[in-house]
């Protein structure tokens, strides 16, 4: 029942979110919300493993899902407020559809994560197109609304796929005798499943979610989603969204793991895998948009997850590790975006630069953020990472490893020759007497989020840890 | 009758593919609807009534008078020009729709112990591919449209398929026809009309990465 309960509740607060224009409701009702979401996850928590409301289970993979998006949830709402009040255009209007939105897709996101029916996560992925794209169309100008109308279009294509395949693999289950489609019934029957719709049915289910996920085939929705939504909407996207997809494909492939389709499964996992970092590389070197760069950077992370995944072994620790560090990171990354963008008004690279001089705490964010998100040393994602390369190593996947390896050196040059023309190399025809000052407290969740994916990386409690090889118990070893 | 009907369905694709016209388009995706509607209605024998009324509204109102209508408005709205424009000459359209046809004819028979009958599968999966070709190749926004029209038509004869055993999965297919399209159609595809006076993909080229 209290899966429902936080369902109605979010829904309420959302529409009257969209509905009632005043200021002080809007902020007020905003953080309602969040604790409210804060509530729910503490909940979730403490009723660890038992399942609410017949279609949601409170299981290891969701939690820790559910904890990602309810930490990066609080900053996205204290940058969205920075954001909307600095904003030049806004109106009562924006400001009230752009909360509305973003309560819906944080509880559409939340449910995602919990629901054991396959139909049930379809329809909350459907429910994330429709508030992320009036998310991305906030500004409402002629560039959101391409951007907008490219994702909605591909999304509801890439919807229809996951809807074709829960078909097929409802047909795949005719012996099963049952329509159950939950996880656990799948799974239980697992040798019943017919293959071949079965295989059919995954290569839909799986390319449908690469929507969410930002993955080969269907990334380009993603970029340029990311690229015109506001930054905190747009560090939603490229963290609680992307986990979504990632659950998605994830609980399905635990269920296909189990028939003899495994080598097959991840035979295409890896392969879309490996096109997304290739695509992924060649787009990091082109790219002259910061905002584009860094969606690009998401989409060679959920590469790295995705071959993890296809290694299997270890592979499997490092891709939930991996994608919720980068979670954290990015979406830290994205809400520093902001500040660079009020200082110069501009994301084209060549628009940009001597950030240190302008905003000293906001540069410091943006070296340790590069640091992190290149997966060097001291960061967390080093680790994970690291064990990926591992689980390649050790499925004696050596050339796609020295390729994988290649492609990152090229992603790292681009991303640091970028990075540094914004911190270091003054930028052309810059007028510096009108620089705003920025409050380094703003910088200050970002520290917090890339502070804490170091410490989930190099030293992870151990409860994490447990969570982790929890929610992969059921993939073959 | 039932695969007369669905045989009715597949060679509308192929009309659909050498029509010139927008209003062909239109009236084609109606007459789809309608046929929808008969299979829906002699399939979907065990089903409980309420639920069958409500999926042969969604058919005959829905698929086959409130989207041609609501096209029609936008064609005349916008002063879309009433050719389709596709890139492709309609001769090779005609070749690539029976190359997917066919296609899918050899994947039906590669599927063993199959409880599905194979006419559904082979209509629902040209009728899949043969929307993305026309979305692929055709140059305006509302052509896109309706090639994801054509694609929500094949998922919808694959739903009625599984229809008699999962009626769930019945309603979310219609649940995904009507959010869907009123998400394209009425917000987007109004508001695109608005912003950029000749709706052409063309003009959607300004998000670019250099």
């Amino acid at each position: 029942m209290i899966v429902v309960l936080y369902l109605i509740v979010s829904i309420l607060i959302g529409t009257t979110l969209f509905f009632n224009r005043g200021k002080a409701v809007n902020y007020t009702l905003i953080w309602v919300f969040i604790a409210l979401q804060c509530a729910f996850t503490v909940y979730t928590c403490m009723n660890y493993n038992k399942t609410d409301s017949t279609y949601f289970t409170f299981d290891s993979l969701g939690i820790i899902m559910l904890l990602t998006a309810t930490i990066i949830s609080i900053p996205a709402v204290i940058h969205s407020h920075i954001y909307i009040e600095e904003s030049e255009e806004k109106t009562p209007r924006s400001r009230a559809t752009y909360f509305g939105a973003m309560v819906l897709l944080i509880t559409a996101v939340s449910a995602a994560y919990l629901a054991n029916h396959i139909a049930v996560v379809w329809i909350f992925t459907e429910i994330t197109t429709l508030s992320a794209s009036a998310l991305i169309y906030h500004h409402r100008n002629k560039l959101a609304l391409e951007g907008t109308w490219k994702y909605v279009f591909i999304c509801a294509i890439s919807i229809t796929f996951v809807f074709i395949g829960i078909l097929f693999l409802s047909l795949s289950f005719a012996k099963g005798g049952s329509d159950d489609l939950s996880y656990k019934n799948l799974l239980a029957h697992s040798s019943l499943l017919n293959l071949s719709w079965l295989r059919l049915a995954f290569l839909f289910i799986f390319t449908g979610f690469t929507a969410k996920l930002g993955l080969f085939p269907m990334f380009t929705a993603g970029v340029d989603a990311k690229d015109k939504a506001p930054g905190p909407a747009a560090a939603l996207l490229s963290s609680i969204v992307m986990c979504m997809g990632f659950v998605g494909i994830f609980r399905f492939y635990i269920v296909v793991a189990n028939t003899p389709l495994l080598h097959w499964a991840s035979l295409v996992i890896g392969i879309a895998a490996f096109l997304s970092l290739f695509i992924a590389a060649v787009y990091m070197i082109k790219v002259k948009n910061i905002k584009r760069m860094m969606a690009y950077s998401s989409v060679e992370h959920m590469g790295l997850v995705m071959l993890g995944i296809a290694a299997g072994g270890i592979g499997y620790y490092a891709a939930i590790l991996h994608i919720v560090l980068h979670s954290f990171v990015k979406s830290s990354l994205f809400f520093q975006y902001n500040q660079i963008y009020r200082i110069y008004k501009n994301k084209n690279i060549y628009q940009l630069g001597n950030y240190f001089k302008y905003n000293n705490t906001g540069a410091i964010v943006v070296l340790l953020a590069f640091i992190s998100v290149t997966a060097m040393p001291p960061s967390g994602m080093f680790v994970s990472e690291f064990l990926i390369f591992r689980s390649l190593f050790e499925s004696n996947q050596l050339v796609l490893l020295l390729v994988v390896l290649l492609l990152l050196t090229l992603i790292i040059w681009a991303f640091a020759k970028n990075i540094f023309k914004i911190l270091f190399i003054p930028a052309v025809n810059f007028d510096e007497s009108k620089v705003p000052v920025v409050s380094p407290w703003r910088s200050l969740s970002q520290f917090i989020l890339i502070g804490g994916a170091a410490y989930l990386g190099l030293n992870p409690p151990l409860i994490f840890v447990d969570l982790i090889k929890d929610s992969i118990l059921l993939l073959p070893h | 009758m039932l695969h007369v009907l669905l045989i009715v369905f597949l060679i509308s694709l192929f009309y659909m593919s050498i029509a010139n016209r927008m209003t062909t388009y239109v009236n084609v995706l109606a007459m789809q609807g309608i046929l929808l509607f008969f299979i829906a209605f002699i399939e979907l024998k065990h089903i409980n009534t309420v639920n069958l009324i409500l999926i042969l509204l969604e058919t005959i109102i829905f698929k086959s008078v409130a989207v041609p209508v609501f096209l029609r408005y936008v064609l005349k709205r916008n002063h879309i020009t009433r050719e389709a424009e596709p890139y492709l000459p309609n001769f090779v359209s005609l070749i690539i729709t029976t190359v997917i046809v066919v296609t899918t004819i050899l994947l039906s028979n590669t599927m063993e112990e199959s409880y599905l009958d194979k006419m559904y599968f082979v209509v629902a999966l040209s009728t899949l591919f043969t929307g993305l070709y026309f979305i692929a190749t055709r140059r305006k926004i509302i052509t896109h449209v309706m090639g994801y029209l054509i694609i929500e038509n094949g998922v919808f004869v694959l739903s009625l398929a599984v229809g008699n055993e999962m009626p769930m999965l019945v309603n979310l297919g219609i649940m995904l026809d009507i959010f869907a399209s009123v998400l394209i159609l009425g917000v987007f595809l109004n508001k695109i009309g608005d912003v950029f006076k000749d709706i052409d993909v063309n003009q959607l080229t300004n998000l670019k990465d250099y």
